[in-house]
């Protein structure tokens, strides 16, 4: 198992990056995370992270579809907040596991 | 594994029929290109144009009629009678519309706005809209052009690029 020095502590992670533990996650591993990916972490970046953290807490399918629905930004403002595949860095940046939906 | 070495650039996608199998194939292929941040264009010919026409792109239907995978809820066997009769094509399809609803599977004209919100292109083909007498006004808004084949091949260019005709 790799791991990685993220917000200060070491944190496990999968061979992609994802967290392990997604109670390992805070926001200065956010902010690390984000930094891998080239972004700067703003207030709506959050509010996207916490969204689909609530969502995968509750066992729910992450879809793209369900981000543009969720009341924060619509889909066009989430490919410009996370470039380049925003669902999976989304995901990624929010400390949960890799998004298992083809939509 | 050579997707390290060589991974996709971009796809562009043909959809030359008007089932809702066929369209619902090539939206969710085009849609996970974008989503992979792959360069993605989609277009539509034939058939494939109701999928994109304003009229049309709400009630497309799947064939109970000449097709051997249809089956009734449970399992049993669908007789292509039956699919003859008057309405149940399109009870089939409204079945399979619900269903696609509860996987969060976003209707055709979202399918569409989602796909050009994340940067992918749409295109309608030049002939068959002649053909079917139909003009630029009759599709979606999200419909980028109306191109000859040969503007298709321009556009399909590149290095890491591929062709997908569903």
């Amino acid at each position: 198992m790799a791991t990685k020095t993220l917000g200060g502590k070491t944190i496990e992670v999968n061979e992609e990056g994802y967290l392990i533990a997604s109670t390992d996650w805070d926001r200065d591993v956010a902010s690390d995370l984000a930094k891998e990916e080239d972004i700067e972490l703003s207030d709506t970046h959050y509010a996207v992270l916490d969204f689909l953290r609530n969502k995968a807490t509750a066992g729910d399918t992450i879809t793209i579809r369900s981000v543009g629905k969720s009341g924060i930004i619509d889909i066009k403002q989430f490919y410009q907040l996370f470039p380049g595949g925003p669902l999976k860095k989304a995901s990624k940046i929010a400390g949960i596991s890799k998004p298992s939906s083809c939509v | 594994m050579s997707t390290k070495d060589a991974p996709l650039k971009k796809v562009c996608i043909i959809c030359a029929k008007g089932s809702i199998e066929d369209v619902y194939a090539s939206l969710v292929m085009c849609n996970g290109a974008v989503m992979e941040g792959i360069e993605a264009k989609l277009f539509f010919t034939f058939f494939g144009l109701d999928a994109i026409t304003k009229k049309q792109m709400k009630k497309l239907h799947t064939a109970t009629v000449g097709n051997p995978a249809m089956r009734m809820p449970g399992g049993l066997p669908f007789p292509s009678l039956l699919g003859m009769l008057p309405g149940v094509e399109a009870g089939v399809s409204a079945m399979m519309r619900s269903q696609m609803e509860k996987l969060d599977i976003p209707t055709v004209d979202e399918f569409l706005e989602m796909i050009t919100a994340g940067g992918g292109e749409i295109y309608a083909c030049k002939l068959a809209m002649d053909m079917f007498k139909l003009t630029k006004e009759d599709l979606h808004e999200e419909v980028s052009a109306v191109l000859t084949i040969g503007e298709f091949y321009e556009k399909s260019g590149g290095e890491g690029t591929q062709i997908i005709f569903t």
